[in-house]
């Protein structure tokens, strides 16, 4: 077997059709699309070089880095909201009567498809007869705001259903994490007398770090592309007000048939989240990793 | 060593052709149709038809075109219709992606002028002039296969003739002791009255960025004047003009006089639609597409269709506009894939679709058809006639802006049309944005 396993050639062999998958539907394509922001085209005729024009509109867009400044707010407000899951997976973790229920419950979400999740939640924010504005209507609130017109709010009443929507992933990865420390560590603890709150923080927080710094990449990189609710629920929400840049491509791409512009949008998207990812992981490495027995 | 080589090529070989298998079945599970291209009628076609009318949105039309397909396929049994239905905004959406990728599908519905040219200009529609001089010849009401012709080449055969009134809630025009409104004065005074007593006015989901559009149009039309308008939209005149600004004020004074219904900017039509026939809202302003939803569909309340009511937009006063001008024109269109591996059977499909929807969709469907149509000889409802008539002495129509516009313009044009409304630009900006579009010219 060892000698299978170590035969050089034998190991190329079972990782090539992986990677000649990936090669074809990722890296290759990621390529083309940098080649096509290169020219003019609007997907249906012949494509006419213009070179770096296209990149050097986009740098120039408003509308973009509106879209990018949105993307960006998603993207914080979904590490902020980290740190919840954090804690609700810890209140999990802990022997509680009714924790494995909830950890079902938590996970929903995460089940249901983005659009019936659009749905779902359109209806809740309808400006008269939703569940939002008939509870508000009851509590004596007298003119409660169209949630998804008023541009000032659009963003933020968005905001809700994709961080419900992504809340039961996270709450399930640390849960994992946490499973994974041994309880000998939290006993020991408990005999030197700490509490609940100092253990929390002095000895899962810590040695749930690796996990927290991965979670954070994929929260920041997946808020950067965001699309789903954002297309389905307002299209860019009214007068661009609840654009994101994933959102924003699509548009000039199927809309305004511009699909060289539109494809310098996706490139250009695609370098934003690898520099967030570099960022990320610069200012999150540690020098020590954490051995435990 | 030899054995060696000859087991790992083999398997090399086994792997790619996994791998292949994987990504090539994407493209070709999606691709239109396995039907032969022989001329026999005796060998099996299969042709993809791809419309916009649900069941659950269009119920009237939806059940002709099945109707239609059973009949044809009684009489070519050797020919099957593969339909795929979507909604309004979806189908558009759709047909751009296929068309990107080449894969649209053999018979598909197209809108005229603006929209239909990028896809005339890469290839993808199949003239059918040869099926305008055949059967169909002198069938078509004037103006309305011309709308679909570029170079002199007609690219789709149209179904639909469509105009836009006002529809409105008879009864509660009645509580409230309000008379149909003649000019926009008397318009304005129906809005506060309604606005008033806790009704919303007008029923507008302008989320879809079109419905907007029409208010607009006719403003603009009723001030400005037709010619002004049809001319901006060509870039022959500019939007800067001030009876099209006044028009893209008087439309921000609505807005301000609470006259669309609440969170209007982001509903979509179907919801505004959805509140006018709950009797949420007094007014809709709708083309004829939608007659079937006010005479014929049974799933709305019968009590519902027999109080809607139509008006013609008022004239405002000191306008250049009258009242028998209409926002409107030939609606959507039935084309040929250029690409189609059936085209002689679909274009043989798509004549028979037309002549039996010109019969059907009055009497079925309750729409106007593109074909010419005797209404003597038929049982119709009254707010059918009405219409019809109506469209009989248009003076005009002006086709709507976003299908005679090309592609970013259009989309120019319906986001300033959202922001309009939202009070985002002011009527200057308004104007000089589509102008610039416009004058891009793509």
């Amino acid at each position: 077997m060892d000698k299978v396993l170590s035969n050089k050639k034998v190991i190329a062999l079972y990782v090539l059709p992986s990677l000649l998958l990936i090669l074809a539907v990722v890296y290759i394509p990621i390529v083309l699309t940098g080649y096509y922001g290169l020219n003019e085209w609007n997907g249906i005729g012949a494509m006419k070089w213009v070179g770096l024009d296209n990149y050097a509109a986009l740098i120039k867009d408003e509308d973009f880095w509106k879209s990018a400044g949105h993307s960006l707010l998603l993207a914080v407000f979904s590490m902020v909201s980290l740190i919840v899951y954090l804690i609700v997976a810890m209140v999990l973790a802990a022997k509680l009567k009714g924790a494995n229920l909830f950890r079902k419950i938590y996970l929903i979400p995460m089940l249901l498809s983005s659009v019936a999740i659009a749905q779902l939640w359109l209806k809740i924010y309808h400006p008269t007869n939703g569940i939002m504005n008939s509870l508000l209507e009851s509590l004596g609130v007298a003119n409660p705001p169209a949630w998804l017109a008023e541009t000032d709010l659009v963003l933020f009443a968005l905001f809700i259903p994709i961080l419900w929507q992504y809340a039961g992933f996270y709450i399930l990865i640390y849960y994992a994490a946490l499973k994974n420390i041994p309880s000998s560590l939290e006993e020991a603890a408990k005999i030197d007398g700490a509490n609940s709150l100092q253990i929390a923080w002095k000895i899962k927080f810590p040695l749930v770090m690796e996990v927290v710094k991965v979670t954070i990449v994929l929260a920041v990189v997946g808020s950067l592309k965001y699309f789903d609710l954002i297309y389905v629920m307002t299209d860019g929400g009214p007068n661009g007000s609840s654009e994101v840049m994933a959102s924003y491509m699509y548009h000039k791409a199927f809309k305004a048939y511009d699909f060289g512009y539109g494809s310098a949008i996706g490139f250009f998207l695609l370098l934003i989240c690898l520099i967030a990812t570099y960022i990320i992981r610069k200012a999150t490495a540690s020098k020590d990793t954490i051995q435990y027995s | 060593m030899f054995k060696q080589t000859k087991w790992m090529t083999l398997s090399l070989i086994l792997c790619l052709a996994l791998v292949t298998a994987a990504c090539g079945n994407n493209n070709s599970g999606s691709s239109s149709n396995s039907g032969s291209s022989e001329s026999g009628s005796d060998k099996k076609v299969t042709i993809s038809f791809m419309h916009l009318w649900p069941e659950g949105v269009s119920a009237g039309q939806n059940k002709i075109v099945n109707q239609i397909i059973n009949d044809y396929k009684k009489e070519h049994p050797n020919v099957t219709i593969k339909q795929e239905v979507l909604d309004n905004e979806q189908y558009k959406n759709k047909l751009k992606v296929l068309s990107a990728s080449n894969q649209l599908p053999d018979v598909g519905v197209t809108w005229a002028a603006g929209f239909l040219k990028p896809y005339v200009d890469g290839k993808l529609f199949t003239p059918v002039d040869d099926l305008l001089s055949g059967e169909l010849n002198g069938k078509f009401v004037a103006g309305t296969t011309e709308a679909y012709a570029i170079d002199n080449k007609t690219y789709a055969l149209p179904l639909e003739f469509n105009i836009a009134p006002i529809y409105y809630n008879k009864e509660i025009f009645e509580k409230y002791n309000l008379e149909v409104p003649t000019t926009y004065d008397q318009f304005k005074q129906v809005v506060k009255t309604l606005s008033d007593n806790g009704v919303a006015p007008i029923a507008l989901g302008n989320k879809d960025r079109w419905t907007g559009s029409l208010w607009y149009m006719y403003l603009a039309d009723r001030i400005a004047g037709q010619e002004t308008v049809a001319n901006a939209i060509t870039g022959k005149a500019k939007f800067t003009d001030p009876g099209l600004q006044q028009a893209a004020s008087e439309v921000q004074s609505l807005v301000d006089a609470n006259a669309f219904v609440k969170g209007f900017n982001g509903l979509s039509n179907e919801e505004a639609k959805s509140e006018f026939t709950n009797g949420n809202a007094a007014m809709y302003l709708m083309g004829t597409w939608d007659l079937p939803n006010f005479t014929t569909n049974e799933d709305i309340p019968q009590s519902f269709r027999d109080n809607v009511g139509f008006f013609k937009f008022p004239t405002v006063e000191g306008g250049k506009g009258n009242a028998d001008s209409w926002v409107g024109g030939p609606g959507v269109g039935l084309f040929v894939a250029e690409n189609s591996k059936v085209k002689e059977e679909a274009k043989a499909f798509v004549q028979y679709f037309v002549t039996k929807w010109g019969e059907q969709s009055v009497t079925g469907a309750g729409v106007i058809p593109a074909t010419k149509i005797d209404t003597a000889s038929l049982q119709l409802p009254q707010l059918y006639i009405d219409l019809f008539n109506e469209l009989n002495k248009a003076s005009s129509i002006t086709l709507f802006a976003d299908v005679q516009l090309p592609a970013n313009a259009a989309e120019t044009h319906l986001n300033m049309i959202q922001s309009l409304f939202g009070k985002a630009v002011n009527p200057e900006k308004f104007a000089s944005e589509q102008d610039a579009a416009i004058a891009k010219g793509n």
